[in-house]
């Protein structure tokens, strides 16, 4: 990974806080975006060993030790904070959304006197809802997906990293 | 239509059959024959062509020749499609891609057999899985059956039947020889025509009325004969409750199935890490949107340029409407520019049912042989074996959804799709949403959970007017109409939360803690991912 840590990108000033608490990273090194333009790498250093098989399932059958990896991660204040940001934007996000949607096709099929108000020449009130549905839908993928690059994917990758170092070591470094 | 467009249109798909052979042979010259590459295409797609993929999987023909046909009869409401169908991608991005993509490694089942007893949840979400895909497949045969019948006229009976034979056959060389390394490109291929072809479309609608979107609305409405109505709801859903209730029931399913359809979730593997599974379904979601703000303008130029009478007398359900447009676009019935495009539109909507046929077959066969035949069967050591029993079920599900699509050839291809929706959403999701947040979901809730939905979602429909009890049934003769929806949705979507709550509180064995930490530490940073 170190390989695209050159490059140096915006980022969000303050979403690293609960992860620097742990010294995870050391301060020069960047894991700016990792996989943004070099997946073929990102993928290979991942597993780290070319051929080898995958990590998940041994990682399920190494048993009690491995489990308490991940129990202690989940307790940690920075996996907490990650989760915490990704609910917080995730919950209201689909309640707003889904009750909009929901909102949208009952008024339609219980409310169309309503829905077939005119606005403007020959668009009425359901051609502008319609066409709100696809602006809100486009609006809230771009909301999300910036959401998740500044306020997520930096916290999580050191999570990442820091857990599979932890699980790798009670596998006995064999993966 | 005349021999002129025969003859081209069936050179085209002959061209796009010969296109695609060439990629499956080309990706699959230096195989290795490994679950990983036959299931998931070795994980190494990028965001982008792996966006382009699943728009290509999800715009199935339904998509393309119906809801535009839709709108061209009903205007306003064949919209509502549109708008549900694109609003289901905010629950697949926020929900659930990248948290799968974590946690699993092939197949819906992965995700939750991780934190239970591996066996029965298997079984149960295999099941369910091989069920949707079989049901989407049908309506995909049928939906290339009737679109080679149109094309044929009315020499159309036997060609129908060697259409959908011959179209399974295809997808079972695609499947079993390319896996999903040949069946992705495929898809992109399929989505970049179907852009094109629309896009150059909507343009020459744009064209005919100088840019004027308010003028084509104005043109629509007029043509239709319902004035105002037509650009209002009501003219498809309105009339009594049951109907209401009926649109109710599809919006949910649609938004809501989505988020549940194997095919969809066997996508987010071929990409290297949930961050490349989230800017693939923005990438999707760009195109996905984008192709049905088109199909708006083609409905609605289909009813001002062509006119819902002339749509309806070529075809009843309206699936003709957008080679229709395209004749005279082309320059109307005769003309060499007319029979092109017609030609062209044919051939696209003939690609896209290829693509997504392909891969909804190599979703269903991952189903068969990683979860079914890995809990039913004892498991053998090598990885080898598998991908041989998935190229197996490749061909088996290929038979059954020949079989059962020469059965159901005359079966509404919407209502399969809505269906196909609604048991994603009763049985799959449920499911998901639960093992992926709940934290303590057992054993028993989940398997309750899958058939809770599952059943309910099936036994609904066999009870509803589509089956018996009226005269557009699929046995019109007979009557155990006992439900009076035709999209089991609204109710079975319910069932199969509460069957999952109702298993989890009454299961004896707490939830287990530690794998509930290991699923949520995994979900949300991706230590640990395949």
């Amino acid at each position: 990974m170190q390989s695209s840590t050159g490059r140096s990108r915006r980022r969000a000033g303050g979403s690293e806080s609960a992860v620097e608490g742990r010294g995870a990273a050391p301060a020069d090194v960047r894991f700016d975006d990792p996989w943004y333009d070099a997946l073929a790498s990102g993928w290979g250093e991942v597993d780290g060993t070319g051929g080898a098989p995958p990590v998940v399932p041994a990682a399920r059958e190494e048993g009690r030790a491995a489990g308490d990896v991940y129990v202690e991660v989940q307790r940690s204040a920075a996996f907490q904070e990650v989760r915490r940001r990704y609910r917080r934007f995730v919950i209201p996000g689909v309640a707003i959304f889904f009750s909009w949607y929901v909102g949208y096709v009952v008024t339609a099929t219980t409310a169309p006197g309503l829905m077939a108000r005119p606005v403007a020449g020959a668009v009425n009130v359901a051609m502008l809802a319609g066409l709100g549905q696809f602006l809100t839908t486009f609006l809230f993928t771009w909301a999300y997906a910036r959401h998740a690059r500044l306020r997520r994917d930096r916290a999580a990758l050191d999570l990442r990293w820091d857990t599979q170092e932890l699980t790798r070591g009670i596998a006995g470094g064999e993966r | 239509m005349t021999g002129n467009h025969q003859t081209l249109a069936l050179l085209l798909f002959s061209v796009f059959i010969a296109i695609t052979l060439g990629i499956t042979t080309w990706v699959s010259r230096n195989r290795h024959g490994s679950a990983e590459e036959f299931y998931a295409g070795g994980r190494l797609f990028s965001p982008m062509e792996n966006g382009f993929a699943i728009a290509g999987d999800y715009m199935s023909a339904a998509s393309f020749l119906g809801i535009s046909g839709l709108i061209a009869l009903f205007g306003y409401d064949g919209l509502l499609y549109s708008v549900g169908f694109l609003v289901a991608w905010l629950v697949v991005l926020f929900l659930v891609a990248e948290l799968v993509r974590n946690c699993g490694r092939f197949t819906l089942a992965d995700v939750v057999a991780a934190r239970m007893s591996e066996r029965p949840v298997r079984i149960a979400a295999g099941t369910s899985s091989v069920t949707v895909s079989v049901l989407y497949l049908v309506a995909q045969m049928v939906g290339a059956g009737t679109l080679v019948a149109l094309l044929l006229g009315g020499e159309g009976e036997a060609a129908r039947a060697w259409t959908v034979i011959g179209v399974g056959a295809l997808m079972v060389v695609y499947v079993s020889l390319g896996g999903m390394r040949a069946t992705t490109w495929i898809q992109i291929v399929k989505a970049v025509l179907l852009m094109g072809g629309a896009i150059a479309l909507t343009v020459l609608v744009l064209m005919r009325f100088h840019g004027d979107f308010d003028d084509l609305l104005r043109t629509a409405a007029e043509r239709s004969g319902h004035g105002a109505a037509f650009l209002a709801p009501g003219l498809k859903y309105g009339g009594d409750w049951t109907a209401r209730l009926d649109f109710i029931s599809l919006g949910l399913a649609l938004v809501l199935g989505t988020a549940g359809l194997p095919h969809i979730l066997s996508r987010f593997y071929t990409v290297p890490t949930a961050r490349a599974a989230r800017r693939s379904v923005v990438w999707s979601i760009g195109l996905i949107g984008g192709f049905y703000l088109m199909t708006i303008v083609l409905g609605f130029g289909a009813a001002a340029i062509v006119g819902p009478a002339a749509v309806r007398a070529s075809n009843a359900a309206g699936n003709t409407a957008v080679p229709l447009l395209a004749l005279d676009l082309g320059g109307g019935a005769g003309s060499t520019g007319g029979a092109v495009l017609f030609a062209i539109v044919a051939a696209i909507a003939f690609a896209t049912i290829l693509a997504v046929v392909a891969g909804i077959t190599l979703a269903s066969s991952a189903s068969v042989a990683h979860d079914l035949y890995a809990s039913l069967r004892r498991r053998r050591s090598k990885p080898y074996s598998e991908v041989a029993v998935a190229r197996t079920a490749a061909v088996g599900i290929g038979a059954v959804a020949i079989a059962l699509g020469l059965l159901a050839r005359d079966l509404n291809v919407a209502f399969l799709v809505g269906l196909a929706f609604a048991v994603a959403a009763s049985a799959n999701l449920p499911v998901l949403l639960y093992s992926l947040f709940w934290r303590g979901f057992t054993t028993r809730g989940a398997v309750w959970s899958v058939y809770g939905g599952l059943v309910p979602a099936v036994v609904l429909v066999l009870l509803s007017p589509v089956v018996s009890g009226s005269p557009e049934s699929l046995f019109p003769g007979v009557d155990f109409q006992y439900f009076p929806l035709q999209n089991p949705g609204l109710v079975s979507v319910p069932l199969g939360f509460l069957a999952g709550w109702l298993g989890t509180v009454t299961s004896v064995e707490p939830a287990d803690e530690a794998k509930h930490a290991e699923t949520e530490v995994r979900s949300l940073t991706g230590a640990g991912a395949v």
